[in-house]
């Protein structure tokens, strides 16, 4: 199971500049809530947003990874 | 090549075609694990409860009797996740932004309603009614227009 510090690790990897602060919800290693801050989102919807940080982790959002709840912002 | 042993595209899907017809018929529909009245998860229950909260009607379809409709539902929309709110065929979001959007009033200019009369933050407005869940593939349940 992953840790917060992992799912962390891997939205900053996955978007270049991004600073991501992750909290593991339940303790299982599968829900867990993440604030994502990138310029990335710049000039892109919400949704645009949210499906930047979910392509992150391709098929395990949804999957092992039973929530991922999310709050973006650029700055 | 492609992967010839992926038949998502193929136009003989009874189930997305299904999921795409509900989604054309319905101005507000959401795909939650189980219904407004007896939500299967913290995060479909508490979308379905900012829409009760509106007073706006909404269908709602129960991705959990049939294992299909998530998975093609997910490929339609390109979302991962359960709750997911469509308004005029459109993707607005799972719980997260549905909940957001509750609470700096989007959603109500998206729903095209008038704010609730009480306090915007209070998520417990009563049930909907009608059931009609005889579709063969969806178990559709709306609210009164």
């Amino acid at each position: 199971m992953p840790t917060a510090e992992d799912i962390a690790r891997r939205i900053e990897a996955g978007i270049p500049g991004a600073r991501a602060d992750v909290e593991d919800l339940t303790g299982g290693g599968d829900h867990f809530r993440a604030t994502v801050v990138s310029d990335a989102f710049a000039g892109r919807s919400r949704i645009e947003q949210h499906r930047l940080v979910y392509a992150v982790f391709g098929d395990e959002v949804g999957g092992p990874i039973h929530a991922l709840s999310l709050q973006t912002t650029t700055q | 090549m492609s992967d010839e042993t992926r038949s998502d595209e193929t136009e003989t899907n009874p189930v997305r075609d299904a999921i795409e017809r509900a989604i054309g018929e319905h101005k507000v529909i959401l795909f939650m694990k189980g219904t407004p009245e007896q939500p299967g998860c913290g995060f479909s229950a508490r979308t379905a409860a900012a829409l009760q909260a509106l007073g706006s009607p909404f269908a709602a379809v129960d991705v959990l009797p049939d294992p299909r409709i998530r998975q093609e539902l997910s490929a339609l929309s390109n979302w991962p996740t359960i709750p997911q709110l469509f308004v005029d065929g459109e993707l607005i979001g799972g719980c997260d932004i549905v909940t957001e959007m509750y609470e700096t009033g989007e959603l109500q200019r998206a729903l095209g309603v008038q704010p609730p009369a009480g306090s915007p933050g209070s998520l417990d407005a009563t049930g909907s009614a009608g059931v009609a869940g005889d579709g063969p593939l969806l178990g559709i349940e709306s609210t009164p227009r």
